[in-house]
C-alpha cells in the first residue's frame, strides 16, 4: 500500500513534468509520434532555428525535456565511445556533453552505430542506451546516477547486426529490451538505481522494434507492449507481469503504434487490435496487407491510419476500418534529380501535418485529411537522415549523424 | 605574546592537516565505493553517492583518481571517468587550473590503465595545445590503442605526403618505406593496417597479413555432424568429450568421417568450412589445432565468424554463443584465456544452421591469439614473419 502511494506520487510528479511541452522518448509521451502541437511550421527551409554540431554517429532520436534537448552519438574506430549531449532549446548551444565507454559488443551493420537507440527521460533523470547495451542514467545537468552494461552483465546478449530498440518510460520503470538471437531479455529498472526490478526471458529472436507504451488512468494502469516476430505481449511496467499476449508473427523491425485504445501492429500487413480485459488476448479489429510496414513504424492521427511501404509510397487509410483513402508517392523533384523514395525514419506529426524524412535527409511536409495527399513543402538538409525526429513547444527536432537541427517559427 | 603566536599557527596547522587528512580519507571512501560497483547494479546505491563526492573533488585530487582507474572493473571506470570530466568542465569553466603537470606525468606512465591514460592525454589536450606534437609521435606502440592509433596516423600521413605526386624519388621512396613500416609495426586497427599495406606494396614490400594479426592458419577439421533443428550446439560430439585427431566418427547420416589437415591461405586467416569440407546444412564442424607458448600467461583469443560457436582451451569451455548468419567480421568476438607454457590445444566447434536463403551459406571462422591492444602472438614454432624491409635491416 504504501509503495503503491508512493509510486503513484512519483508518477503524478512525473506526469507534472512531462506535459505536452515534452517528448521525453522514441515517438514522444505515449508512444504515438503525434504532438498536441499546433505552432511547428509547414515550410522548413526559412524556419529552422539553430543547428548544432555532433561528435561521431547518431541514429537515435533527439528527447526533449523542459528547456534542454538530449541525444546520443557514439565515435571511437570501434564506435566504443559513448556521448550524451545536451543542447539548449532556445539557442542551440550545448549545455553538457558526457562520454563513456562501452562495455558491450559495438559491432554494428555499417549502416547503423552504437548510437542507435533513442534515448528517454522520467522528467527528471536522461537514460542513453546504445547498441552495445550500455544503459547510462544522468541528471537533467549531466551527473552520473549509474551505468549498467547489460552486456557486461549477460555476456551472450547482442546482436552481430546491432541493437536498436528503444527505452521506454512507464510506471516508474525503465524498461530496457535488449532481445536477440541469443541472450533475450526485456528487463525492468529502478529508475533511481538501476537495479533490475524485473526480466523477463524473451523470444531468441533478432528484434530491432521498440516498445509501445500504453497509458492507463493512471501510471500504475500502463503497460508497455513487447514486440517480436512471435507476436505481442503486454507486460505491467513495475513487475513485469503479462497482462495479455497475442501469438500471431510481427515485424521485428517497425514498432507498434496505437492510438484511441486501438493496436496497429505490423503483423500479417498490419492489424489493428482492440486489447481485452481480464488477460484475454486481444481483438482483432482488422487486418490489411496493402498497409504493410517497411522500416518507419506506422501512424495514427485524427482517424487515419499513415504506413509508408518499401516503395516509398504512403498511404492513408481509416483507423476505424483500414478502408484505404488515398496514396502518395513520396518524391520530389529538386532542381534536375528526383529524390529517393527510402525511409527508415519514422514520420512524426502536428497539426495535422505529416513530417517524414527520407535517407539522403529531404524533409517532406505532408498535409493530413481525408483528400487526396499533399506533399506542401520540402527541405533538403544534404545529411544522411535515419532517426526519428522529436516536437516539442511548436519546434521539430532532427538530426544526422552531424548535426542537430530545430525548426521553429521565427519569433516576432 | 610570541608563544600565543606560536600555539595559534601550530593550531591552524593542526587543523588544517586534519582537515586535508580527513579529505583524503573522505576521498579514498569514495573512490573505493565507485570501485565496487558491480553487475547487476550491485552497490550502484553507494556509488551514486561516492560518486558525487567525487565530482566535488578539487583538481588538485585528480592524480587520485587518475590512479584509481587501475584494476577498476569496466562499469568503475566509466563512473571515474565521468567524475574526472565533470571536475575538469567545472575548473575550465570557473578558469581555474587543471594540474598539467602530474596528468602528463601519469599519461606517460604506461603501466596504468590505457583507457584512463587516453582520458589524461585528452584533459592534456584542452590545457596545452602543444601535447599533441610533443608527445604522440612516441607513442607508436603505446598500450592505449587510441594513442597508438593518433601516432600510426601520423605515420601514414607522413609516409602518404612523402609519396604524394607519383613521382618520388628513390630517396623520398626509401624514406617512406622507413616511416610505413614503423607505421605498421605500431598499426592494429584494420583501416590503418590496410592503408599502410596498400603504400608498402606498391613500393615493392610484401607485408604479412596473418602474422601481424597472429591468425591461427593450420587446422585439423571434421564435419559433419548433426545439427538438424539447430540442437548441435548443445550436444556434445565425441570430439568435446575426448580429442583424438586420429579417431574416426559416425557422423551425420551415419557417415563414417575423420580429421582432415587444412591450411588456409586466406590472408585474414578464414576458414572455409563450406568449401574446405563441403557445403553441409543442418551440420557441425570441429577444428583444432596447438599452440606452442613460451610461458604461461592470459591472452585474447579473437573470433569472427558468422555460425554459431564454442571454443575450448586445454579442453575448458571458454565461451559459447548461439548467433546464426548476422555478420562476421575482425574481432568480433574477444575473450580472454590462460595459456600454459608448452602445448595448449584450442578446439573450436562451428555450428551451420539450415537456412536456404544465399546469404545464409556462410560456414567458417577466423582465430587469432593477440594481447590485449590487439598486437599478435606467434605460435613458438611458427616461422618468423617477414617483415618489411626497413624494419628487418634491409636496404
Amino acid at each position: 500500500m504504501i509503495r503503491r502511494a508512493i509510486f503513484l506520487s512519483v508518477s503524478l510528479v512525473a506526469c507534472g513534468l512531462l506535459t505536452g511541452a515534452n517528448w521525453p522518448q522514441f515517438r514522444g509521451q505515449d508512444s504515438s509520434g503525434v504532438a498536441a502541437d499546433t505552432n511547428v511550421p509547414t515550410t522548413i527551409s526559412d524556419n529552422i532555428a539553430w543547428s548544432a554540431e555532433l561528435p561521431g554517429r547518431g541514429l537515435s532520436g533527439p528527447i526533449v525535456v523542459g528547456d534542454k534537448v538530449f541525444l546520443t552519438a557514439s565515435s571511437g574506430y570501434q564506435q566504443d565511445r559513448l556521448h550524451l549531449l545536451c543542447f539548449d532549446v532556445a539557442t542551440g548551444k550545448k549545455v553538457w556533453e558526457r562520454q563513456f565507454w562501452a562495455t558491450g559488443r559495438t559491432l554494428c551493420h555499417p549502416k547503423m552505430c552504437n548510437a542507435t537507440p533513442t534515448p528517454a527521460s522520467d522528467g527528471k533523470r536522461v537514460f542513453g542506451f546504445f547498441s552495445s547495451n550500455d544503459v547510462i542514467c544522468l541528471d537533467l545537468d549531466g551527473n552520473l546516477q549509474w551505468m549498467r552494461g547489460m552486456t557486461h552483465d549477460y555476456p551472450n546478449a547482442s546482436n552481430s547486426l546491432g541493437m536498436s530498440s528503444s527505452l521506454a518510460v512507464a510506471g516508474d520503470t525503465l524498461i530496457v529490451p535488449v532481445e536477440n538471437l541469443s541472450e533475450s531479455f526485456t528487463a525492468g529498472l529502478d529508475p533511481a538505481t538501476g537495479i533490475n526490478r524485473w526480466k523477463l526471458e524473451r523470444p531468441q529472436l533478432d528484434t530491432w522494434c521498440s516498445p509501445t507504451v500504453l497509458r492507463g488512468k493512471t501510471a500504475d494502469d500502463d503497460l508497455v507492449v513487447l514486440q517480436s516476430s512471435k507476436g505481442l505481449a503486454a507486460v505491467k511496467p513495475y513487475t513485469g507481469f503479462e497482462a495479455w499476449r497475442y501469438d500471431t508473427p510481427a515485424s521485428s523491425i517497425p514498432s507498434t503504434a496505437q492510438s484511441n485504445g486501438l493496436l496497429y501492429v505490423p503483423s500479417g500487413g498490419l492489424t489493428a487490435l482492440e486489447p481485452a480485459e481480464g488477460g484475454k488476448p486481444p481483438r482483432v479489429v482488422w487486418q490489411s496487407n496493402r498497409l504493410a510496414p517497411s522500416t518507419p513504424t506506422p501512424l495514427v492521427d485524427d482517424g487515419r491510419v499513415y504506413n509508408i511501404n518499401g516503395s516509398g509510397v504512403l498511404a492513408c487509410a481509416d483507423a476505424k476500418s483500414a478502408n484505404m483513402l488515398w496514396q502518395l508517392r513520396l518524391q520530389v523533384q529538386l532542381g534536375e534529380k528526383t529524390t529517393r523514395g527510402v525511409f527508415t525514419s519514422t514520420p512524426v506529426a502536428a497539426g495535422g501535418h505529416l513530417y517524414i524524412f527520407n535517407e539522403d535527409g529531404v524533409a517532406l511536409v505532408v498535409k493530413e485529411g481525408d483528400a487526396a495527399g499533399e506533399i506542401v513543402a520540402n527541405h533538403e538538409f544534404g545529411e544522411t537522415i535515419l532517426c526519428t525526429p522529436a516536437i516539442a513547444d511548436g519546434a521539430l527536432y532532427v538530426r544526422s549523424d552531424k548535426h542537430l537541427w530545430k525548426v521553429a517559427k521565427k519569433k516576432g | 605574546m610570541q608563544r600565543m603566536i606560536i600555539a595559534a599557527v601550530f593550531g591552524v596547522a593542526l587543523a588544517v592537516s586534519r582537515a586535508n587528512s580527513a579529505q583524503a580519507a573522505d576521498l579514498a571512501a569514495s573512490i573505493r565505493a565507485v570501485r565496487a560497483v558491480e553487475a547487476e547494479g550491485k552497490g550502484n546505491k553507494e556509488a551514486t553517492a561516492a560518486w558525487r563526492e567525487l565530482a566535488a573533488a578539487k583538481p588538485g585530487d585528480l592524480p587520485a583518481i587518475f590512479a584509481a582507474f587501475d584494476g577498476a572493473n569496466p562499469l568503475a571506470a566509466n563512473y571515474l571517468r565521468s567524475a574526472v570530466e565533470t571536475i575538469a568542465e567545472r575548473t575550465l569553466a570557473a578558469g581555474g587550473k587543471l594540474p598539467a603537470a602530474e596528468v602528463e606525468k601519469f599519461l606517460l606512465e604506461t603501466k596504468h590503465d590505457p583507457h584512463a591514460r587516453r582520458l589524461a592525454y585528452e584533459l592534456l589536450t584542452r590545457v596545452d595545445p602543444q601535447a599533441p606534437d610533443r608527445l604522440i609521435p612516441r607513442m607508436i606502440n603505446d598500450p592505449s590503442v587510441e594513442l597508438r592509433r593518433d601516432a600510426v596516423a601520423r605515420l601514414i600521413d607522413a609516409g602518404t605526403k612523402l609519396l604524394a605526386d607519383g613521382k618520388a624519388e628513390a630517396a623520398q621512396k626509401d624514406e617512406a618505406r622507413k616511416v610505413l613500416a614503423q607505421a605498421l609495426e605500431g598499426a592494429r586497427d584494420d583501416d590503418q593496417v590496410q592503408a599502410i599495406k596498400k603504400q608498402l606494396e606498391g613500393l615493392g614490400e610484401k607485408v604479412d597479413l596473418p602474422a601481424h594479426f597472429g591468425f591461427l592458419l593450420s587446422w585439423r577439421l571434421v564435419a559433419p555432424f548433426d545439427n538438424t533443428e539447430k540442437k548441435g550446439l548443445a550436444i556434445a560430439y565425441p570430439p568435446e568429450k575426448q580429442l583424438d585427431v586420429k579417431a574416426k566418427y559416425t557422423g551425420k547420416e551415419d557417415k563414417e568421417i575423420v580429421w582432415v589437415e587444412h591450411t588456409t591461405e586466406n590472408e585474414y586467416g578464414i576458414v572455409d568450412l563450406a568449401k574446405v569440407l563441403g557445403p553441409f546444412k543442418g551440420s557441425v564442424a570441429y577444428a583444432t589445432t596447438e599452440f606452442q607458448s613460451d610461458k604461461a600467461h592470459a591472452v585474447d583469443f579473437r573470433l569472427g565468424t558468422p555460425n554459431s560457436w564454442k571454443v575450448w582451451l586445454n579442453g575448458d569451455l571458454i565461451f559459447a554463443r548461439e548467433e546464426y548468419h548476422r555478420g562476421m567480421s575482425l574481432d568480433q568476438y574477444r575473450m580472454q584465456g590462460n595459456l600454459k607454457a608448452g602445448k595448449n590445444v584450442i578446439l573450436i566447434k562451428v555450428c551451420q544452421n539450415e537456412q536456404t536463403e544465399e546469404w545464409a551459406q556462410r560456414w567458417q571462422f577466423q582465430l587469432r591469439v593477440c594481447d590485449a591492444t590487439g598486437t599478435a602472438i606467434l605460435s613458438a614454432d611458427r616461422a618468423k614473419p617477414s617483415k618489411p624491409a626497413a624494419t628487418s635491416g634491409g636496404d
